[in-house]
């Protein structure tokens, strides 16, 4: 069996075939998934890609994906939504929202990394597989095992919501809560890995796992009716995400899908975890770990494996990256859900709440075509968004309904002719 | 300073398969010095073209990243437990 892709040292740049690992053994530096790009070239077209299923594996030959299998399914193919009434507020136009906040089946763009992973989890002979995560992994790995008949063995952060520990445990997955932070899971499931004969997605199995990651690229640019974007907002906790959507446009260029067009990347952040956006703001190529302390569990990533590619990706693009308070995350849940319709988690209210801050302080141009990657949903993170004061019941009369009226000081509905 | 260096099975062929190692050094400079003399192979893949450890390799002690420590000015204390470890994962 021939695969036009393989694992590459994106440092070194040393081959290691196909296997289940993530660390170049000459270097020690992370591997990454490279392709035949002829291959790719000589089998895809705008036509044929459009002619598949919506789903993710539309752009199979960009992924690593062994030629026989046809996994199947409905992950991906999100919808990229305009958003002109979020524009108004930005005094922008040309807004759009990649909106993963419904991605298939667990509702964030992570059931992407998980199909990739997925794959080769069973390529590989892995009875277990398993993550170290901040929630959404977590849902996207139980449930996709699930359905695939492994088992599951997912590490969490001890404080992690409990709508993510709960939709975790409902697909029969073990849930293991480690008293600590996610840095400190992280670097638990990398020994776990190290031991067992286990799929840890993000760990062994991680570069096949990021190129997931990718289709949010190739969606969007496919949904642009094959163009790039100007500008694209992406949240970053590992920074793995912003590097793909990179390496996908990158990957279109180059097999003539679109046409070259520079793009500038703009990471978001939460303040109280903002190894990236500091590292950037400061002009840094390297990232200071942090202790996260923020309301966006799912970003709260201090140590970011992919900090030093996304910083290099940002500033190469000409781009930048901001952060944003708790209370501007909440006010960023609610201004996409007031003016768009889409409820998102915490991490989608960084990307909105940073996305106003980039078009406020000017860097970027109200005019241009911008893309924010709304990566997740809001009912997974309820206990953020502050709950509404609570009401008194109207009592099921229509006087009753119209004192109600009168007294939210609401303006009285024009009544139906007689 | 005694300290006790974990080695990941990663690493391990560069350590005649060794995967905890005895160690005199005082700070983390000391470290990669006294690896570089018992295990120039390991060592060479540690650091980088300036001598500096890579930055895609993480150092614990006693489970905090070294780099909360002070880096490299933390000095090792008797009986401190070391783990080096590549740096992976997200999300």
């Amino acid at each position: 069996m021939t695969e036009h892709y393989s694992l590459a040292c994106r440092e070194c740049g040393a081959n290691w075939g196909n296997q289940p690992t993530s660390i170049c053994q000459a270097c020690f530096s992370p591997l990454d998934v490279v392709y035949d790009y002829e291959f790719i070239r000589s089998r895809v077209t705008r036509e044929r890609i459009a002619r598949r299923e919506p789903n993710l594996w539309r752009y199979r030959e960009f992924l690593p994906l062994p030629p026989q299998e046809n996994p199947g399914g409905r992950t991906g193919f999100t919808p990229l939504l305009e958003a002109p009434r979020l524009a108004r507020v930005f005094q922008a136009g040309n807004l759009y929202v990649k909106n993963d906040a419904v991605c298939s089946p667990t509702l964030s763009f992570k059931d992407r990394v998980v199909s990739t992973a997925l794959v080769q989890a069973r390529r590989f002979g892995f009875n277990v597989i398993g993550c170290a995560s901040t929630g959404n992994l977590a849902n996207a790995v139980a449930a996709q095992a699930a359905r695939a008949g492994l088992e599951a063995w997912i590490f969490v952060p001890d404080d992690l919501e409990s709508a993510k520990i709960l939709g975790t445990q409902i697909y029969g997955a073990r849930v293991v809560r480690i008293a600590g932070n996610y840095d400190q899971v992280n670097r638990l499931c990398s020994q776990v890995a190290d031991r067992y004969r286990w799929a840890l997605v993000n760990v062994n199995l991680r570069p096949y796992y990021a190129e997931g990651s990718k289709t949010v690229g190739f969606e969007i640019a496919e949904q642009l009716g094959w163009c790039l974007p100007d500008n694209v907002v992406v949240p970053m906790a590992g920074g793995s995400l912003l590097t793909k959507i990179h390496k996908a446009f990158q990957e279109l260029i180059k097999t003539g899908l679109v046409e070259d067009k520079p793009v500038r990347f703009f990471g978001a952040q939460a303040t109280g975890c903002s190894p990236i956006s500091t590292a950037v703001k400061r002009g840094r190529t390297e990232i200071e770990p942090q202790k996260p302390a923020t309301i966006a569990r799912s970003l709260a990533i201090g140590n970011p494996a992919d900090g030093p590619y996304a910083i290099q990706t940002i500033t190469n693009s000409g781009g930048w990256a901001e952060d944003v308070t708790d209370a501007e995350i909440v006010s960023g849940i609610e201004l996409l859900a007031h003016t768009e319709g889409v409820f998102t988690e915490t991490a989608g209210g960084v990307t909105t709440g940073v996305a106003q801050k980039l078009f406020a302080q000017g860097r970027i141009k109200p005019n241009e075509t911008t893309v924010l990657v709304i990566s997740g949903n809001g009912l997974k993170t309820l206990d953020a968004v502050r709950p509404a004061p609570a009401q008194p019941a109207v009592a099921p009369r229509l006087a009753d309904f119209e004192a109600y009226l009168r007294e939210a000081g609401a303006t009285l509905p024009t009544e139906v002719p007689a | 300073m005694n300290i006790r260096v974990h080695i990941p099975t990663a690493f391990r062929r560069f350590t005649r398969e060794q995967p905890v190692l005895l160690c005199d050094a005082a700070d983390l400079a000391g470290l990669l010095a006294a690896l570089q003399e018992k295990f120039p192979e390991l060592a060479a893949r540690l650091r980088d073209e300036q001598g500096q450890l890579r930055r895609f390799v993480n150092v614990y002690v006693n489970e905090e990243d070294i780099r909360f420590l002070g880096g490299a000015t933390y000095r090792f204390a008797e009986n401190d437990e070391v783990m080096l470890l590549p740096s992976i994962a997200g999300g």
